[in-house]
């Protein structure tokens, strides 16, 4: 038995091939991710510098340091670089990527050209975006909602198409996990031996797949409505444009699931590690995780309550969005109970996991408020509706994105970064993250719309507040990067199994070999098993 | 209680008889969304420290597994969730219905929402812009309607909003307690002045209100807060005489001229007022007209007739909203700007503007 773990007699993935066609024409999964991990670094620290920009203008009541027209595009662009190049790609196209394959013991995912066919595709969508922007970009906000953005002057066809084509990315990845973990499990790999990670990932993929089409047909429509004078949204040809936003919030709830779903992927396995035990309940999140994908495309109605729907509709829209409360609440109980008796590792990524419990728990508790809806019609459109999404969308995601990142650092590199700047850089992200955000709360009740360049001078302490918050979440964020950019050159080396996890990607060696595994491994226990020593465990999955 | 939890929570007052039972069911709401996720994360702090093992030091396992947690915890758990969510849904759902649907004998007033300004329309006749005058104690229905994009009505002190969607009418209604202001706020994003599209309502004591539909001003001095707001409106005879063109000043900023015409010459959707009045202007039919008098009164009562080359038909006539006076006040406002040169490039597009001294200056044609 090699304790170096299986794969170890061959060359590491990264030194396997060597030269820049061997990266850009590869179709190892584990590169595809790396290159998908530079990307979406970049755009996140693109939509960063766009969101600290649009709080340093909303410093003071009026002009600060953009004009209205200019403030208008550049929270567009924040929104669709956030949503479309950072959130829904990063930790399916990552981490998923990157560990899905190792997970299910298998040498790549079923459709390899597929997937590196994903990350160009994906990289053209952030090529038009773009020049979209220097075309003068979008002033629509990310929902597109019409009859403006038929109206509007700016380049919004050219935003439509490269958001369109983003889709066409995210739908290929996430058909390249569906038949993978079909088809591609090792032996003795039954559905309920999977990783609680693979659940929610498929889980995501489902909803990728049965939602995302609908959002291409609708930029198609208002392209044609555009273009062509069809008349679907646009009321000047008798359209109708609260049918866009039924439409658009078809995708656009499920897609708020795409976002966080991978999150509790991500939040299940580091649980599980660090703490040496297997979850509280494995049927529970497993099964939450579908129930989620299912039920999330029975609740886009309750964007709509002030919008002029039928009472009827606002109730049942209303009560069914209930349900998804319920189902994450099983989720947040069980990790919870999962810690309970366990020998935890007080690490960076369980901080992370601690941050997560409050900024999760709070905006999804706020999400069931706002879906509440005598409530709702005094939150809606304005500012404790932005700060709930980003509670979720940003402090869930991110979160979870960044234990991710720490989690499978010695998987992906072999490393081991600096714990102490870990947990400090932590705690400054999770501060950070409340004084942006709690503010914005307070603001919302105390009735500030969104999307507002200027605001009446008694909302301006608590803007002052979340700007200095926004400021302090940005200087976190680039010291965990620096972080981990010092320990991917200086950073101690891992041993295959840095964490003592059970799960299966940590069976191979860290960093894997190009074909992740010596000989397809024969998985004769659950990816929890940790009442078994390493050796017990290793010896239960790995061919004989 | 109500006091200071609505305090706590930043809740502007509680101006219309459904404010106060809404915001009961924000405290309930809110104090359990707070109590439950602080719960659970310090469960989850206690257990991290409480279980913790030195870094870096794997505890040799060999554990039993844990026992799963039992069936019948999972249902109470499940039960009581659902039990507080759909209590929520229920409550809401309540009031949602009670402020979707207007009583019997509700006052009907007419709202148009337009980029980037509210227009009233009362049935007995009267009009108003920016600023929605009703009576307190009287339950007030508004019919909405837009005339392009989406806009969404918004008065925070009555907890109420809906969005006016063109090529559709919805409904909103509301009952003020007492007479005062408050803000209205556009919180659908409609382009470029979104932010500024702010009105107010007037809450008027109903004998104010009759007196204001036949074109009297509010006697007494409205109670709220009105220091934020540019200037005061309604006030047409203070107790200290102001100038002229300070009256056409807040008239036109309560208007919503200024909106779309600057005084300092800056560029905006309509042509800027500063160095307009004594200059030529060519107009988008063809041919020039001189600035006088009576080309501004006529702009004003019927901006289509004569209509400013290089700028867009998007503004409203004000004819039968505008008092004689406020359109006396407003060009005599923009009289007094005739000495005030725009910037090069600024201003009038194609104009010919006569300084001060004499000399006459072509200003570059901008493209629209």
């Amino acid at each position: 038995m090699d304790p170096r773990g299986v794969g170890a007699t061959h060359p590491d993935y990264m030194r396997a091939e060597s030269g820049v066609r061997s990266w850009l024409l590869t179709k190892d999964h584990k590169r595809i991710a790396l290159m998908f991990y530079g990307a979406v670094i970049t755009f996140l620290m693109l939509g960063g510098i766009f969101a600290l920009i649009l709080r340093t203008e909303l410093l003071t009541p009026e002009t600060t340091i953009i004009d209205p027209m200019t403030y208008n595009q550049m929270f567009t662009l924040h929104g669709v670089t956030m949503v479309w190049l950072f959130l829904i790609p990063s930790i399916p196209a990552v981490f998923g990527n990157f560990v899905l394959p190792l997970m299910l013991g298998a040498k790549d995912l079923a459709f390899p050209r597929i997937n590196l066919a994903s990350f160009y595709v994906y990289v053209a969508s952030a090529i038009i975006i773009l020049t979209a922007m220097v075309l003068g970009g979008a002033d629509t906000g990310w929902t597109f909602y019409v009859p403006y953005s038929s109206t509007s002057p700016t380049a919004v066809t050219w935003m439509g198409i490269g958001i369109f084509v983003n889709g066409v990315s995210s739908i290929m990845t996430a058909l390249n996990f569906v038949v993978t973990t079909h088809t591609l499990r090792a032996q003795g790999l039954r559905w309920h031996r999977l990783p609680l990670f693979v659940w929610a990932i498929y889980g995501t993929s489902i909803i990728i797949l049965f939602a995302t089409p609908v959002l291409g047909l609708s930029l198609l429509l208002v392209a044609a409505d555009h273009g062509l004078g069809l008349g679907i949204f646009d009321p000047r040809y008798g359209g109708d444009p609260v049918l866009f936003q039924h439409l658009f919030w078809f995708y656009s709830h499920p897609a708020v699931y795409i976002m966080i779903l991978p999150s509790f992927a991500v939040i299940s396995e580091v649980v599980c590690t660090f703490s040496q035990r297997p979850p509280a309940s494995y049927r529970a999140i497993a099964y939450s995780s579908l129930g989620i994908a299912f039920i999330g495309f029975f609740t886009w109605g309750h964007h709509m309550f002030v919008a002029g729907m039928s009472e009827w509709d606002a109730g049942v829209f209303g009560g069914l969005s209930m349900f998804v409360a319920i189902f994450s609440a099983i989720k947040v109980f069980t990790w919870v109970a999962t810690l309970r008796g366990g020998s935890i590792a007080f690490s960076t990524p369980m901080l992370y996991f601690l941050w997560f419990l409050f900024l999760f728990v709070f905006g999804g508790m706020t999400g069931v408020a706002v879906a509440t809806q005598s409530l709702d019609v005094h939150w809606h459109d304005g500012y404790f509706v932005v700060a709930h999404f980003h509670f979720i969308m940003v402090g869930g995601a991110l979160t979870a994105f960044l234990a991710a990142a720490h989690y499978w650092f010695p998987k992906m590199f072999g490393k081991l970064y600096d714990e102490r700047v870990g947990l400090l850089t932590s705690v400054a992200v999770f501060i950070g993250f409340v004084f942006t955000f709690l503010p914005q709360f307070l603001l919302g009740n105390a009735g500030m719309p969104r999307r507002y360049y200027s605001y009446p001078p008694h909302f301006q302490w608590l803007n002052v507040l979340s700007t200095g918050g926004a400021w302090l979440l940005g200087a976190g964020l680039i010291l965990a990067l620096i972080n981990l950019v010092v320990a991917l050159k200086w950073g101690r080396r891992a041993g295959p199994n840095p964490w003592g996890s059970r799960s299966f990607e940590w069976i191979t060696s860290s960093p894997p070999s190009k074909h992740n595994f010596d000989v397809t491994p024969i998985i004769e226990r659950t990816p929890y098993d940790y009442h078994l020593s390493e050796e017990d465990a290793r010896a239960r999955s790995r061919a004989s | 209680m109500n006091e200071l939890l609505r305090r706590i929570l930043f809740l502007p007052p509680q101006a219309s008889t459904v404010a106060a039972e809404i915001d009961g069911l924000h405290y309930f709401v809110i104090i359990v969304t707070m109590l439950g996720a602080v719960a659970v994360t310090l469960v989850g702090g206690y257990f991290l420290i409480r279980y913790r093992r030195r870094f870096g030091r794997i505890v040799g396992t060999h554990r039993k597994p844990p026992s799963p947690i039992p069936f019948w915890t999972e249902v109470m758990v499940v039960v009581g969730l659902f039990g507080i969510f759909i209590t929520w849904w229920v409550i809401g759902f309540r009031q949602y219905m009670r402020l979707r649907v207007a009583p019997e004998g509700a006052l009907e007033i007419y709202v148009t929402g337009k980029q980037w300004m509210w227009k009233f329309a009362y049935p007995e006749g009267a009009n108003s812009i920016s600023t929605l005058y009703v009576p307190a104690g009287r339950p007030v229905k508004l019919i909405l309607a837009s005339r392009d994009v989406i806009h969404s009505f918004f008065v925070p002190d009555f907890r109420v909003k809906q969005d006016a969607v063109p090529g559709r009418l919805t409904t909103m209604w509301f009952e003020a307690k007492e007479p005062g202001r408050h803000d209205i706020y556009c919180t659908e994003y409609c382009g470029v002045s979104h932010s500024t599209m702010r009105g107010e309502v007037v809450v008027l004591s109903p004998a104010d209100y009759e007196r204001w539909l036949r074109g009297a001003a509010p006697e007494q001095q409205l109670a709220g807060q009105v220091a934020e707001r540019p200037a005061i409106v309604g006030r047409y005879s203070p107790a200290e005489p102001i100038s002229m063109v300070r009256q056409g000043e807040i008239a036109a900023s309560q208007l919503g001229c200024l909106r779309c015409h600057s005084l300092d010459g800056s560029q905006h959707l309509g042509p800027t007022w500063a160095g307009m009045y004594g200059s030529t202007v060519p107009l988008a039919q063809g041919g020039t007209v001189f600035v006088d008098e009576a080309y501004i009164t006529e702009s004003i009562m019927d901006p289509m007739a004569k209509l400013h080359a290089g700028f867009q038909p998007i503004m409203p006539s004000y004819f039968g909203s505008m008092r004689p006076a406020e359109s006396a006040a407003i060009v005599e406002l923009i009289k007094s700007l005739r000495d005030v040169r725009p910037p090069p490039g600024g201003g009038l597009p194609g104009g010919i503007v006569i300084t001060p001294n004499g000399t006459i200056e072509q200003v570059p044609e901008v493209k629209p």
